[in-house]
């Protein structure tokens, strides 16, 4: 029993405890159209292995980080706004995606999984390579923590204080990427969003600085990602929507548990 | 002394979108000046000063500033958004590794030692400038850039900002370059003021660009009228300080 569920575990807190900080960085710079854009655009990844036969991870992978990469030119400039170009690009995306896969994976594609999350199918190869992303990922946010902030606050005070600010923008775009991929078996494509937005935004009621709301935010997802992996072991529910479902649980305890603290 | 120079433009020709923003304008900024940028709105004030700072890219021109040139940048304002939980002593220690004394020093000129645990979310305007100020300082900036300093100020405030800045200049000799267009207020705080409407109309000592037709021109006699309010008001300012504001509204 253990070895079968070891991997979706481990998959699962990887990518709980990325969650928490990239989530963060979300909610601060308004990007969740931007991550349901990727959400979308990895189904298309999902699409375009199915008809080049290639793995579908890779090509999951492949077509989120050109999506972001493309997404980070047309952010600066033209007649329309970026969450117009993102409405195009992810729509349309996810519509191309679904009638790709319906066509080339007629019966051999399970396209509720890839909506909804399908965490068992996870093997230890995926750990390996999902916590070596990690690993690098949580380097880069480690050491570059306070320029970050810095760019949130004012891009044009970040670059008079030297920060590389172009490209932090686009790696962290390429972080949220990556973890749209892996989070493709975690929970699905459709609610890739709700997982990174909800546990941060239940953290910033107790939250005094930015380091804690990440800190706070991480825990947060490692409950939801507790309560819902049992829900789903014990119920048999899908596993995706009973972490994101726990998820919201958590934040209605928060904002609840703020609204008692005014009225004190 | 005061002749180092720090930054110079010349003939700097910025283009967007077959628009002309910045047309030909030339500049000197010196240690221990204070140069204010005034214009109407639009007139490419900002532009201008973000090419400077290497923001902006310049179709036209070249700019030289000085080996090493520390520039401490006040920006108009910060993109706070709610959800972003930070302090002021959070925000003022973001990549800092000054020593804890020149922190707290820097803190005190700029009078924020007093609400460093706030959020920043709750600053009044003021409150926020002089935060924005502080940071700009903790660089032992050589040219202190300020972008509409004043904005969102009462005249009390504004009166403080700018006194503190004169003091600041002749603390630290630094050069400094504010784009403001409350004149009357620029005018006596400054050694020099440069007009612009996308070219340089005119630039010089204060009183003599007061007197200028470019400027009467741009500004209207009505505004320039405010001008000659002020410099009878400038004997004013050396008295008590809640006078000067009676004053002004006596006056109006």
């Amino acid at each position: 029993m253990l070895e079968i569920l070891l991997a979706p575990i481990l998959t699962g807190i990887v990518i709980a405890l990325l969650a928490g900080p990239l989530g963060c960085f979300i909610v601060w710079r308004r990007l969740a159209y931007f991550g349901d854009a990727l959400a979308h655009s990895a189904l298309l990844g999902v699409a375009i292995g199915l008809i080049l036969q290639v793995s579908t991870q890779l090509a999951i992978l492949f077509s989120c980080v050109i999506l972001a990469i493309s997404l980070a030119q047309i952010k600066q400039h033209g007649e329309l706004s970026s969450d117009t170009w993102l409405g195009v690009l992810s729509h349309g995306s996810l519509a191309l995606s679904i009638i790709a896969i319906s066509l080339a994976g007629a019966g051999r594609v399970d396209l509720y999984g890839y909506l909804f999350g399908d965490l068992l199918s996870a093997s230890l190869v995926d750990v390996v390579l999902i916590s070596a992303c990690a690993v690098a990922l949580g380097l880069y946010l480690w050491r570059c923590w306070d320029s970050l902030i810095c760019i949130c606050l004012n891009e044009d005070l970040a670059r008079v204080e030297g920060i590389a600010v172009s490209r932090h923008k686009l790696l962290l775009m390429l972080a949220i990427a990556f973890i749209t991929a892996m989070s493709m078996k975690l929970v699905g494509a459709l609610l890739i969003t709700a997982l990174l937005i909800i546990p941060a935004a239940s953290a910033r009621s107790f939250a005094k600085s930015p380091g804690q709301m990440a800190l706070i935010a991480m825990a947060s997802a490692l409950i939801a990602l507790g309560i819902g992996m049992y829900a789903s072991y014990q119920w048999d529910m899908p596993t995706g929507p009973a972490i994101v479902a726990a998820a919201c649980m958590l934040f209605g305890l928060s904002k609840s548990s703020t609204i008692f603290k005014q009225a004190d | 002394m005061s002749d180092i120079l720090l930054l110079e433009a010349s003939g700097l020709s910025i283009y967007k979108q077959g628009r002309t923003l910045v047309d030909n304008a030339s500049l000197r900024l010196e240690a221990g000046k204070v140069v204010s940028l005034i214009g109407p709105n639009g007139a490419g004030k900002t532009t201008l000063v973000r090419a400077l700072m290497g923001l902006v890219e310049i179709n036209e021109g070249y700019i030289s500033a000085s080996k090493g040139l520390q520039i401490g940048y006040m920006p108009q304002k910060l993109n706070l958004d709610a959800s972003l939980p930070i302090s002021v002593k959070g925000f003022l220690s973001l990549n800092q590794n000054s020593n804890r004394e020149h922190f707290l020093h820097c803190a005190q000129i700029s009078d924020v030692d007093c609400i460093f645990s706030r959020p920043m979310q709750s600053l009044s305007g003021g409150e926020l400038q002089r935060v924005l100020l502080c940071r700009a300082l903790l660089k032992k900036p050589q040219l202190l850039i300020l972008d509409e300093p004043a904005q969102g100020l009462d005249v009390n405030g504004q009166a403080e900002l700018y006194q503190l800045i004169a003091q600041l200049r002749d603390e630290l000799n630094c050069g400094v370059l504010m784009v403001s267009h409350d004149l009357h207020f620029v005018m006596a705080a400054t050694d020099e003021v440069i007009c612009l409407n996308q070219h340089i109309c005119c630039h010089g000592h204060p009183e003599k660009v007061s007197a200028h037709p470019e400027y009467l021109k741009l500004f209207g006699h009505n505004q320039a009228s405010n001008v000659a309010l002020y410099t009878h008001r400038h004997d004013h300012q050396h008295g008590v300080h809640g006078e000067l504001i009676e004053n002004c509204n006596h006056k109006h």
